[in-house]
């Protein structure tokens, strides 16, 4: 075989396995391509013009014909453009009665010409504009010459001659475009798009073997019915086109940020700690006063912390209120406390939880009853408010991971251990552990992560050992409780690839569908 | 937390930065905000007020650097004749207490008086709470004449020109019309007398916590002695304050002198004193919190590098420490001089077995039941505006104060919540389907809740654009998978469609209801698809599963 002819009978196999590919649709467009118009494929072929377009944009991406796609910006008739041009213009019939009548005051020409005190008050500037009218004593006076007064204003000229091409105005009607864009949905400027195309070479031969295309009998969806009858047999399957865009679906899911919390509540659940829940509405008592905040604490103040109006709550056990007032007026054992005079109005406040550090709080004092082995591991994870501006690094309602630690040999290497272990599942390889300061443990401590994008350490949350303070008059003894309680929401923002805290709490469904699953 | 900035060419007088010195500066509990082109800033915790001020921090810093370790040392010299004060009981009723010093050639320019009003204006709003329990006073002592006298007066008696003001002023007038009087009234209000420092010459220097005078109360580059004096209601943190500022001026060069005060006639108070407190130490102790196993030698050199002095089992604490109220706070100190960075960190080898809350298993296996329905969840705040519950035609009884956004009230229902989600997606793809569980909350004086407020886990489903068949065959779905019977009962309530709407029951107890939502809610929260909804009260199903 010459060369010429190999190539010719791979032409001809390449020309076979397009038209096997041809979808319906576009065989049944393909004899009106001549046509070289979308529209008068639409009507000769009686497909819509959808139908056509997207036919066309098959034969595109399979090289036999080249679209050419051509933007341009209409002026158009808005919807009070459509009245107006049946009714006349606000100034046009605002005109004919001042015309036709004596000075006349507002009142009376505006019922008279029936507008709306809004179309009056545009009328009469426009009218005054074009020194037809004169306003005096609150009387509008005719002033032109009559004759003139009955002559189509430009306005009227050009609402009558749309649509038109932006780029094809007058300078005239350029002028009252930018008068009438001003006013309220008179015109409107649309951005229409005009579909050409081009044949391409291998499209004329295609076009070439119509006989042949019409003669194909391909199966297009194969059928139950199709597969009783075994009708496929001797046939060929129309090939698809893989690369074309499938519709989206959307799947159901969880939350993204609900998704973060269940795999880190699996974390506490794996190390061995115990969940702990309990109300978002607490006293101030348990939220600050048993933490061994002292009353006048700036983080007290109704600027940080969200208190309910009108509400007073009940103190727990009076031993326990007993001693909590004494650690803070003179302290425990060797410590020597705030030296105030502590309030029982003032733990009685209800306020939303700052932090989870107040159901620690709460299960230390349960624990108190239990005469030996006063030991536990326990966590949370929960929403906390805080009284704050809202910007991209801060919201008034904020998750927080909170985990304690009670154990006669727990130590502050056991406190970075857990933390260690922690952030590490979470994808936070190189942290940092540094001083810190919190009213209620000693030694504290500040864990940060390094953001190799910013090249800066990213504060992640604190931790400590419970003062002895917090843990006496909770637990009737000083047992070391490792705690912490660092924010959750900074440390997914990285993973979800989150800039704005807002987002959390966006609800975008668009972009929650999108957004990808928690994958560890 | 205060965030404090040191000139940068002062910084580096003593202490040259380098990138090992900025991540020590971190480690040593301050931590580093940023270092521009002049100035230092670092986060200074609200435990350390004697660290504020550039020379008490360079002290603690080149200890810690191992520089100059241990309790720095200052000379006090003995009062001078006529260095008194004497305090008249008529204050103890109003701001019972004062301690004094005198500080001695100083140097003064523009910097380093701006300086000085710095440190005081921090001391004021950290440690010194507004002023209400500490406010300081400096004042030029070439313009006054010793002894000086604390005493309380009728306001109407007070008469002087305050700073900032251009003539002489009452103490009334003072509240009333002076820019700071006005911001520092309410530490006075109802008090019938008002506090003064006054001089040998009957010359008013000043009414604490309020205002210095003009005449005699402010530092100029003239200056080169001072008097200065720390008011407040506990002697103990006042004269600590007197001493990170006195030590402060030492440090610049200053000579100080103490004070005798007279709060009676025969025994007179001397301040300042920078006697070093004695906290008896178990090193054990400390080594067991820690996890570390560190001997006595070890321990002085690190206790020292904290600014301490260690002698014979006794911890000898800076008088200028406000933080020391027990022996876990020196333990924090050996953990910093130690340096947070070698703790090797461990978890103990005893186990324990984790357990999961009750309700957050049933809640997420009915999460996963719904996005198994092909639901999206969402997430919504708990606090909810006027508007939202207007839109909702809802009242909220719980309202919090003073919220800093319009989200003021704590929702009843995730009705308003749902709502609001469907209605500011109105632009994304139908059909939607969406669920949340939240928590709710109503008064309920009577409950055994501490706080009188009931919160409940709350479901709810909405589907648009849908119909009342749709909701309920959900509810059908869910029904089986819950294996749950749930029974229904037409209805009429706000928000749904008459004879489209149905209470859900179990055991004739209502647990929800469901129904198609009324075009006038739809359009109340600008939604323009027919909603159907769904909400269940969580509580009332969790103890039947």
């Amino acid at each position: 075989m010459t060369k010429e002819k190999k190539r010719e009978k791979k032409r001809d196999a390449q020309i076979q396995d397009l038209l096997i590919r041809l979808s319906p649709l576009e065989r049944e467009i393909l004899p009106f391509l001549e046509l070289r118009n979308a529209m008068k494929i639409s009507s000769q072929s009686q497909q819509s013009l959808t139908s056509v377009k997207r036919a066309l944009q098959f034969l595109s991406s399979k090289n036999l014909v080249i679209l050419h796609l051509k933007k341009k910006k209409v002026v158009k008739l808005d919807d009070n453009g459509v009245i107006y041009l049946q009714n006349h213009l606000p100034e046009r019939r605002l005109l004919d009665i001042v015309v036709r009548n004596k000075p006349m005051s507002f009142q009376e020409a505006q019922k008279q010409s029936n507008l709306s005190k809004d179309e009056f008050t545009i009328s009469l500037g426009v009218l005054k504009k074009k020194a037809l009218i004169n306003i005096a004593i609150g009387k509008i006076t005719f002033k032109g010459i009559r004759e003139q007064a009955s002559k189509m204003m430009l306005e009227e000229k050009f609402l009558k001659a749309l649509p038109i091409d932006l780029e094809k105005l007058t300078a005239e009607q350029k002028l009252s475009l930018q008068n009438l864009k001003l006013r309220k949905q008179i015109i409107k400027i649309d951005e229409v798009t005009t579909l050409t195309f081009d044949i391409t070479d291998l499209g004329t031969t295609v076009l070439q073997s119509l006989s042949k295309i019409k003669k194909l009998d391909l199966i297009e969806e194969l059928t139950p019915e199709i597969i009783k009858k075994s009708s496929w047999r001797g046939k060929k399957f129309r090939k698809y086109d893989i690369n074309s865009k499938a519709p989206d679906i959307h799947g159901g899911k969880r939350h993204f940020t609900n998704q973060a919390i269940d795999y880190a509540r699996r974390i506490w659940l794996d190390l061995g700690f115990q969940e702990m829940t309990g109300p978002f509405t607490q006293t101030a008592f348990w939220n600050f006063d048993a933490l061994f905040t002292a009353q006048d604490h700036p983080v007290r103040e109704m600027q940080d912390t969200f208190y309910i109006k009108d509400k007073e709550g009940k103190l727990p056990d009076k031993k326990i209120v007993k001693e909590v007032k004494k650690a803070h007026e003179q302290g425990t054992q060797d410590s020597k406390g705030w030296q105030y005079q502590w309030q029982e109005k003032e733990a009685k406040k209800i306020i939303l939880r700052t932090h989870t550090t107040c159901l620690s709080a709460k299960t230390l004092a349960k624990l108190k009853d239990k005469k030996i082995n006063k030991q536990g591991k326990f966590f949370a994870l929960g929403k906390c408010f805080r009284n704050e501006t809202v910007d991209w690094s801060h919201g008034f309602e904020f998750n927080q991971t909170e985990g304690i630690v009670i154990d006669k040999n727990a130590n502050f290497c056991h406190l970075l251990g857990y933390l260690k272990e922690f952030y590490s599942k979470m994808g936070f390889k190189t942290i940092r552990f540094a001083p810190a300061y919190f009213p209620y443990t000693e030694p504290s401590v500040e864990i940060s992560t390094w953001n190799e994008k910013k090249k800066v350490w990213l504060e992640l949350g604190g931790a400590g050992i419970f003062r002895p303070e917090v843990v006496i008059p909770l637990l009737g003894e000083f047992i070391p409780v490792l705690a912490w309680g660092p924010g959750f929401d900074r440390a997914i923002m990285d993973y979800y690839h989150i800039k704005d805290l807002r987002e959390l709490y966006q609800n975008n469904i668009t972009k929650l569908r999108k957004i990808k699953f928690w994958l560890k | 937390m205060a965030i404090v900035k040191f000139s940068k060419k002062e910084f580096e007088k003593h202490i040259r930065l380098t990138k090992q010195i900025e991540e020590k500066i971190s480690m040593f509990g301050t931590p580093l905000e940023s270092i521009s082109k002049d100035e230092v800033i670092i986060e200074v915790f609200p435990n350390r007020p004697d660290l504020l001020s550039l020379e008490g921090y360079i002290r603690s810093f080149l200890a810690f650097l191992g520089k100059k370790p241990g309790l720095k040392q200052y000379i006090l010299n003995k009062p001078l004749k006529n260095y008194e004060v004497r305090i008249h009981k008529s204050v103890s009723d109003v701001r019972p207490y004062t301690v004094c010093a005198i500080i001695k050639d100083l140097k003064f320019d523009d910097e380093k008086i701006k300086e000085v009003v710095d440190i005081q204006e921090k001391i004021h709003n950290t440690l010194g709470r507004n002023r209400k329990k500490i406010a300081i006073g400096i004042y030029p002592l070439e313009k006054i004449t010793l002894p000086i006298r604390y005493e309380a007066r009728k306001p109407q008696d007070i008469n002087f020109m305050p700073l900032e003001a251009t003539k002489e002023m009452t103490g009334i007038e003072i509240l009333q019309k002076h820019p700071a009087g006005r911001e520092y009234a309410y530490l006075l209000q109802g008090k019938k007398k008002f506090p003064i420092f006054i001089d040998a010459d009957n010359e008013i220097l000043s009414m604490p916590p309020i205002i210095n005078s003009h005449k005699t109360g402010k530092i100029t580059t003239q200056t080169k002695d001072i008097f200065i004096e720390c008011s407040g209601f506990n002697l103990d943190i006042l004269k600590k304050t007197l001493n990170i500022l006195i030590t402060m001026f030492a440090d610049m060069q200053g000579t100080i002198y103490q004070m005798k005060l007279f709060y009676n006639k025969k025994n007179p108070e001397i301040t300042p004193n920078l006697q070093p407190e004695k906290i008896k130490i178990n090193i054990n102790n400390i080594n067991k919190l820690l996890g570390l196993n560190i001997q006595e030698p070890e321990f002085k050199k690190l206790i020292e590098k904290m600014g301490y002095d260690y002698k014979n089992q006794n911890v000898l604490v800076p008088s200028w420490r406000t933080d020391i109220l027990h022996e876990v706070d020196i333990a924090e100190d050996i953990a910093i001089a130690y340096g947070y960075e070698n703790f090797k960190p461990e978890i103990p080898k005893i186990s324990t077995i984790g357990q999961e809350n009750r309700k957050e298993i049933l809640k997420r296996n009915i999460s996963q039941i719904l996005a198994g329905m092909n639901m999206l969840e969402v997430s919504t705040h708990h606090l909810l505006t006027k508007q939202d519950l207007k839109k909702a035609n809802q009242r909220s009884k719980i309202e919090v104060e003073k919220s800093k956004t319009d989200y003021n009230f704590l929702r009843q229902t995730l009705f308003p919540s749902i709502m609001k989600v469907l209605g500011d997606n109105i632009d994304s793809e139908y059909p939607q389907h969406i669920f949340e569980i939240g928590k709710v909350f109503q008064i309920n004086d009577k409950g055994k809740e501490e706080t009188g407020i009931k919160e409940s886990e709350h479901l709810i489903i909405a589907y648009g654009p849908s119909n009342f068949t749709e909701i309920k065959q959900i509810l059908e779905y869910f029904e089986k998978m819950l294996n749950l019977k749930f029974n229904i009962e037409e209805t009429a309530k706000q928000g749904f469609i008459d004879g489209r709407t149905a209470k859900i029951l179990i055991n004739k107890k209502e647990v929800g209801i469901l129904g198609e939502i009324h075009p006038t809610f739809l359009k109340n929260f600008h939604i323009k698809m027919p909603i159907s909804i769904l909400e269940i009260n969580l509580e009332k199903i969790f103890d039947l599963l």
